[in-house]
């Protein structure tokens, strides 16, 4: 997994609510057996028309938001389905970082594994974040997860809270699969012990 | 000793380890796989060299590409799902784990297949690269979807790393009325809690309107527990349960059943444990319900209207804007004035022998809609089955419903069943986002027996009228 400790990049504002997994990667492109390739295709459907062309409206067409790598979301950001490809895609099309005032649980999760950085602010300040995105490539915002900070545009200064485990991973660029084996012994013995007291699982 | 909730108990008897900073290693006792979220958790174990850590508790079956029209067995058309279906068995196979390959009469969605079989069983931790794992909390099993990271987590080290939920108590106190089902219920409940009201939690359903349901019920409600947003949905094993699991192929047999049933019997809340939050519903106070929108929250009785988005509030305005459109309605139409062209009956929601019977129920000796397309999926081989030797499948057929093989089908189109654009489909699913059924697709979802109704009557109907 990339580390990621601080990014400094163009913010781009969808302030729909409950914008699902189904939107950010359309079930046609679930088909896949790899984890890259899918950024073409993030927001699918509301990307490009029945014919394939780009809707010109859509805030990843506009010129000034084509480079993303901030995304400023509306509550509930991720809802639905597991699909890992969701954050892939995301990661694909050049996403590091979305900020909203909430994610779904399972998306959230998946987000720490593939190097983004989900980040929860309360509503004033994902309004103020969104006001700021809205100015376009002037929308430059840092995101510094060393010190949970975000600078907006102005300078001015939004702390954020981080699980420190996830904080830990993702500034180091951990695979969670390495530092579980580390714990080997642990799990044996778990295993011998739970499996004498509950023979049938 | 300290008041535990049925969460705590079953985490608490899981932990492996513990971090200082609260994140815990919960071991897993059941790990579902299905062709969409395991590729690339396979080759990941492939590349560093990793085995399956425990293949005796890893089940593979096909689900979300396989066809359901009976020439399946010929070969799968489209070549990327064809991949797709191809790998998950060439990793099953080599992974030696169990499977259900697509000719097995026992194949079906994933969260039918593993209850049925005897694979879930109270107490456990289940997970599965799906959302929708949340179905076998109905056991009394903690049970959530997850990445594919998490996968292959999993099959490498059979545990998760993972911090502890909130406890929620959802209680449905009474009786529930005529016409009102368990996929009434949960809605509901969604309706009232919202998509993201669960978030953070595990939700424990409790009260007389869930012990009176079966298991198949019970498997409704918890399934569209992740449509709350909460991480997995509870209800505590009673006799229901035991008098389910019983028998079934890999349920425990003989001493084991005796030692087993011992402990199931200590799996409850405790009555002065802590819940962080507590929402109670009258049964009397549920009708038979239908979404109106594109978020499983958008929910209302039959009897209702189509709302307009200055009833709501905040960012819910633009989202109700952006849905009505979608959905082609207009505010203040009533929503037995819509009209259906599709109707879906089957998955992981609504796909079991009870949701059919209740179609038959409703069907049975009439015609659907002439010009409906309607079909019926049934979970698994086991259930079709079934419903054949009851009889079933022949008064759905003389209605007019198409009669299917096994999978998840039009639930997330993955496969040939999909809605074209503006088509309009009452549907037993889970989910009604846009595009779910099919690019342009509009999805209301509804229980079983309101979807026989839409099918006889060719809009979306109150089956307390028929």
């Amino acid at each position: 997994m990339e580390k990621f400790t601080k990014l400094t990049g163009v913010a781009a504002p969808m302030p729909l609510i409950n914008i699902d997994t189904d939107m950010i990667i359309p079930k046609l492109f679930l088909k896949t057996i790899k984890r890259s390739g899918l950024g073409k295709n993030l927001f699918d459907e509301m990307r490009y028309d029945d014919q394939g062309n780009e809707i010109p409206d859509f805030v990843l067409n506009k010129p000034a938001y084509r480079n993303a790598q901030i995304l400023i979301a509306g509550d509930n950001f991720g809802c639905g389905s597991s699909r890992e490809h969701a954050p892939w895609a995301l990661l694909d099309f050049g996403i590091r970082v979305v900020i909203s005032t909430s994610f779904a649980d399972i998306f959230f999760n998946n987000c720490f594994k593939n190097g983004i950085l989900p980040i929860v602010l309360p509503q004033e300040d994902v309004d103020k974040l969104m006001e700021d995105a809205s100015r376009g490539a002037n929308a430059v915002v840092t995101v510094d997860l060393e010190n949970q900070v975000i600078t907006g545009p102005d300078g001015g200064e939004i702390p954020f809270e981080v699980d420190a485990f996830k904080k830990h991973c993702l500034l180091n660029g951990l695979d969670d699969i390495g530092l579980t084996l580390q714990k080997a012994d642990k799990i044996e013995a778990f295993e011998k012990e739970y499996g004498a007291k509950m023979p049938w699982v | 000793m300290t008041a535990k909730t049925l969460y705590d108990k079953i985490w608490d008897t899981h932990v492996v380890s513990t971090d200082e900073d609260g994140t815990s290693l919960l071991y897993i006792d059941r790990h579902l796989v299905h062709e969409v979220t395991s590729p690339q958790a396979f080759e990941g174990l492939r590349n560093a060299g990793r085995k399956v850590h425990a293949p005796d508790k890893t089940i593979a079956v096909p689900d979300h590409n396989v066809p359901t029209t009976l020439d399946r067995l010929n070969g799968v058309e489209n070549e990327e799902s064809r991949i797709q279906l191809e790998a998950l068995d060439k990793n099953a196979r080599d992974f030696g784990v169990h499977y259900y390959p697509v000719d097995d009469v026992r194949q079906g969605v994933v969260h039918i297949v593993g209850p049925e079989q005897g694979w879930t069983l109270p107490g456990m931790t289940v997970v599965c690269g799906d959302s929708h794992t949340a179905t076998h909390g109905a056991f009394g099993a903690l049970a959530h979807g997850i990445g594919t990271s998490e996968v292959e987590h999993v099959l490498a080290t059979q545990t998760l790393i993972q911090a502890k939920s909130k406890n929620m108590k959802v209680e449905v106190t009474g009786t529930l009325p005529e016409g009102v089902t368990a996929k009434d219920i949960t809605m509901h409940i969604i309706g009232l809690t919202g998509t993201a009201g669960g978030t953070g939690y595990v939700i424990e359903y409790t009260g007389d309107a869930i012990r009176s349901l079966s298991m198949e019920g019970r498997m409704t409600v918890c399934n569209m527990a992740i449509e709350g947003g909460a991480r997995a949905g509870l209800i505590a094993p009673d006799e229901t349960t035991f008098e389910y699991v019983k028998g079934r192929p890999h349920a425990p047999k003989g001493a084991d059943w005796d030692k087993a049933m011992e402990y199931w019997k200590t799996l409850y809340s405790d009555d002065d444990a802590h819940f962080d939050k507590v929402l109670t519903i009258k049964a009397e106070d549920i009708a038979p319900s239908v979404t109106w929108g594109t978020s499983p929250e958008d929910v209302l009785p039959i009897t209702a209207t189509v709302p307009a988005p200055e009833d709501f509030e905040g960012g819910k305005v633009d989202a109700v804007r952006r849905s009505l459109e979608y959905m082609g309605l207009e505010p203040g139409m009533k929503l037995t004035d819509i009209e259906i062209d599709t109707v879906f009956i089957g998955s992981c929601t609504n796909g079991r022998i009870e949701d059919l019977r209740a179609v038959a129920e409703v069907v049975k000796g009439k015609k659907i809609k002439d010009g409906m397309r309607a079909m019926v999926v049934p979970g698994s081989g086991l259930v079709r089955a079934q419903a054949e030797e009851e009889g079933i499948a022949q008064i759905l057929q003389d209605a007019g419903f198409e009669w299917r093989l096994a999978g998840c089908s039009m639930c997330l189109a993955m496969n040939p069943d999909q809605l074209q654009p503006g088509e309009r489909c009452a549907a037993t699913s889970n989910r009604n986002f846009e595009g779910r059924q099919g690019r342009g697709g509009r999805t209301h979802l509804v229980s079983p027996a309101m979807a026989a109704a839409a099918a006889l009557t060719g809009h979306l109907a109150d089956v307390r009228d028929l």
